[in-house]
């Protein structure tokens, strides 16, 4: 697969991680934190880990969108699912996230008509093939997917329908990397930042992490080369007193991001003054609604939801998880009582989630696993 | 008695029901519907015409012709395996074939990879009321090819009706028996250090196709189903690498889920390489798209073999020679530490865990 | 949400401007590309695709750029591996 296999490739692989070596000091320990899920998951699904030298250590952030969506809202997708003549249109990633009584599987399995859709434009033709029906699209994501479902909106109104909405629960990633920043509890490096996010925002947003809090960031690709030349830029930007945003992943991500799209979420949407961000608390502006001038678009209107707010359970640390100040496994309900067959946060949920990631992948300790698979 | 009863008398058994054949045949029991109702599951007359107009006429055999309770097998000497499979495929039809094709393969394959020769199927319908006539025609046409294809035949069957909503068009379950003839037990619970794992072909050809066909992905693509019969493949396996320790059919959660009931069954640990499992690009390009790891996706056409280190030319010396084992390919070895766990290294270099899926590999969009 | 995969642009279709068929590996699927209006993207340009969108065009040389970093440094390192066997004190 062009543009994917070349930046998989296992030799350069090896002289990258060579090069990154070379540019630690001895005795001093590194931590990067990679912002997005869909990095933590790279690192997981090809071992990339197995790369970095000892001293380097990968922390995760909170950019899986799914992960950081409150309990109360899930509860308020499931209302609107069971409503009369309603079929809700769902990403996959959230079919398991549970609310207070279940998930979107459970709320099937007692009568509701939710469907997976790959993109919000499949949920527009359910929506024209079922005029009798109210078709709601669960819209999740940070700003990568914020345009994608202004653009479905902007559509519908083109076409006239009436019958179809989105339940908006879109989160913008400053504020959340803002948010890591301002923790005490977290001592970090430099961030390997948002791909694919950037695209849409560009690069420019992140000047003030390096300007005002003195860290580097390198915006990075998600195939494994990627991650490991964003590394070593890192390193390098350390290694010479530099602190700069840089932008790995160049061959798709616009300095100035996607003008076009940015446009579109500002038609259709606008910031709310604040959101309850699972793990995180309440951060203001930090999400983004429908605006008034589409309102017979926006799901939250056109269905009364409880917005009832739900605290997580009390074993669940998943918010210290998001903020990189825990690793999955030292959550102490890790591996026990949250598994995926059972999950108690979203971190073990999303196949973006740490926890998940870690579970799934990485579970076993690095020595072991290289001993076993030495050929 | 008249002379032609007194000389149906005479007549062995076998000549006695080939002769009722031909005379149902002769008057051709015709179906007037096009839907069907509850009336052709009520068990009269209705039921009886349906089942001599379609079952009947698509697997015509002595041992089904009775249309007994059962049918009356003459057991060969020796051991038998048994096993039974329900299918409830949606969409019905799609490229490569059918629940009907599924329905014969599914079945004959279980029965190969436990040693057997497969023999004889049962086949029980289900179906929806209003369900049309000639797509069931259609799938009990594929029923009997496949049937055909394998060498087997279906003896003996049962047909339901229900409402209207209550069944999604046509549910199918077929039962099959097999004789094993080579003496030794198959299990992968025998797999130990130093055996490899064979596939004996491309991964994940059916699960893409089902997940596509159902219209709602809108993504067009050149993937079949892989559904086939392996029985013959297993023969010429079987007979070349006695030291087959087990075999298993890749079906739903793919080959990453037979490694792990390997790993656990045997207590091994079973190392694979990601560049060793073959993969067409298509398939590869739909499971990137949607988010999806085509080492869990299913198969209904390939079988995964745990064979003794020492015998691994043989084995794939002998898949290759087949047209069904063509693509097959070593993708793995056993080794004893750490017990009960699938790894992967991966084409990148680095290592990670292959665990068992909760649920049904959802695609991922993030 | 990141899945972002890169696919080529085969084949506009007539009727709707706001829509393009992309390939990715043999599989194909129409996605909107109302997001790149003002690119003037042509059949044979390859895109990033999310979620049913084109979010963003691939810069070709950009690409090539980046690989060729790569290439580098597989080079340094090989070339270093080489210094080093070669290099025998005895």
């Amino acid at each position: 697969m062009r543009f994917v296999d070349e930046f998989r490739d296992a030799e350069k692989a090896q002289a990258l991680a060579a090069q990154i070596a070379a540019l630690c000091e001895p005795g001093r320990q590194y931590k990067f934190m990679e912002v997005c899920g869909g990095h933590t998951h790279t690192i997981y699904k090809h071992g990339l880990e197995d790369y970095l030298p000892e001293s380097i250590t990968l922390v995760h952030g909170p950019g899986c969108p799914v992960c950081v969506i409150p309990m109360g809202r899930v509860d308020d997708a499931i209302f609107i699912a069971r409503q009369p003549d309603v079929i809700m249109t769902s990403f996959g990633d959230m079919m398991r996230v549970p609310g207070s009584n279940g998930a979107f599987f459970d709320a099937t399995a007692r009568g509701a008509d939710i469907r997976m859709v790959y993109s919000p434009l499949d949920s527009l033709k359910i929506a024209r093939q079922n005029p009798d029906k109210r078709v709601v699209f669960m819209a999740i994501g940070f700003e990568t997917t914020a345009p994608s479902s202004a653009m479905t909106v902007l559509r519908a109104a083109a076409e006239g329908l009436e019958n179809f909405s989105i339940f908006c629960n879109h989160v913008t990633i400053i504020p959340a990397i803002k948010a890591i920043l301002d923790s005490p509890d977290l001592r970090l490096d430099g961030f390997i930042g948002p791909g694919h996010v950037s695209t849409v925002i560009g690069c420019r947003p992140y000047e003030f992490i390096a300007g005002e809090y003195g860290k580097p960031l390198v915006c990075a690709g998600f195939e494994p080369l990627d991650l490991l030349q964003s590394i070593y830029m890192l390193m390098l930007q350390l290694a010479e007193g530099r602190c700069e945003v840089e932008n790995q992943y160049s061959r798709v991500v616009p300095w100035d991001g996607n003008l076009k799209a940015l446009q579109v979420i500002n038609e259709v949407m606008e910031l709310r003054p604040y959101f309850e961000w699972r793990g995180l608390g309440f951060i203001s502006h930090s999400a983004l609604r429908v605006r008034e001038s589409y309102a017979s678009f926006d799901a939250e209107r056109q269905f009364l939801v409880p917005g009832v707010r739900v605290a997580d359970p009390k074993a669940c640390q998943c918010g210290e998880v998001l903020k990189g100040v825990l690793k999955p496994w030292e959550c102490k309900v890790f591996g026990t009582a949250c598994t995926p067959e059972t999950p108690i946060g979203t971190c073990m949920v999303s196949p973006e989630g740490a926890c998940a990631a870690y579970y799934n992948f990485g579970r076993f300790t690095r020595e072991r696993v290289k001993e076993a698979t030495r050929s | 008695m008249t002379s032609q009863s007194q000389q149906y008398q005479e007549l062995s058994r076998e000549e006695q029901v080939l002769q009722r054949i031909e005379k149902a045949r002769a008057r051709k029991a015709k179906l007037k519907e096009e839907r069907i109702t509850l009336s052709h599951g009520s068990g009269g007359k209705a039921t009886q015409t349906l089942i001599e107009a379609v079952f009947l006429e698509a697997f015509a055999n002595p041992l089904l012709a009775p249309l007994e309770d059962g049918a009356v097998l003459t057991a060969l000497g020796g051991r038998l395996a048994f096993t039974t499979d329900s299918y409830v495929v949606s969409p019905l039809f799609f490229p490569g074939g059918d629940i009907g094709d599924l329905a014969v393969n599914g079945t004959v394959n279980d029965l190969a990879v436990s040693g057997a020769r497969p023999l004889w199927l049962s086949a029980g319908f289900i179906l929806e009321e209003g369900f049309p006539v000639a797509d069931l025609e259609r799938i009990v046409g594929s029923m009997a090819a496949a049937a055909e294809r394998a060498g087997v035949q279906i003896v003996t069957g049962d047909t339901k009706v229900v409402q209207r909503g209550k069944a999604d068009g046509c549910y199918v379950n077929t039962a099959g028996v097999g004789v094993i003839e080579r003496p030794g037990e198959l299990g992968v619970a025998t797999a130990r250090p130093g055996d490899v794992v064979i596939v004996s072909g491309p991964v994940g050809e059916h699960g893409i196709t089902i997940m596509l066909a159902r219209g709602e992905l809108d993504i067009e693509s050149e993937v079949t189903s892989d559904t086939a019969p392996l029985n013959g493949l297993v023969e010429r396996l079987l007979d070349a690498a006695p030291g087959v320790r087990g075999l298993r059919d890749a079906t739903r959660g793919g080959v990453a889920t037979i490694c792990n009931e390997v790993a656990r069954a045997a207590g091994v640990a079973v190392v694979l390489e990601e560049e060793a499992v073959p993969v067409r690009p298509d398939v590869r390009g739909a499971c990137e798209l949607l988010g999806i790891d085509p080492l869990y996706v299913a198969c209904e056409g390939r079988l995964v073999a745990v064979v003794d280190g020492d015998q691994v030319e043989a084995a794939m010396a002998a898949l290759r020679s087949h047209p069904l084992g063509e693509g097959a390919a070593v993708i793995g070895r056993v080794r004893d530490d750490p017990p009960g766990l699938v790894l992967l290294k991966t084409s990148f270099g680095g290592t990670r865990i292959v665990d068992l899926l909760v649920g049904d590999p959802l695609p991922r969009i993030c | 949400m990141c899945l972002g995969i890169p696919g080529e642009i085969v084949e506009f279709m007539d009727d709707r401007p706001d829509l393009a068929k992309v390939d990715v590996s043999g599989v194909k699927r129409a996605i909107n590309i109302g997001l790149l209006e003002d690119e003037k993207l042509e059949p044979g340009d390859w895109v990033l695709i999310h979620v049913g969108f084109a979010l963003s065009k691939i810069d070709e040389e950009e690409a090539k750029a980046a690989l060729d970093f790569l290439e580098g440094i597989g080079q340094a390192y090989a070339d270093e591996l080489a210094a080093l066997a070669d290099s025998r004190i005895d």
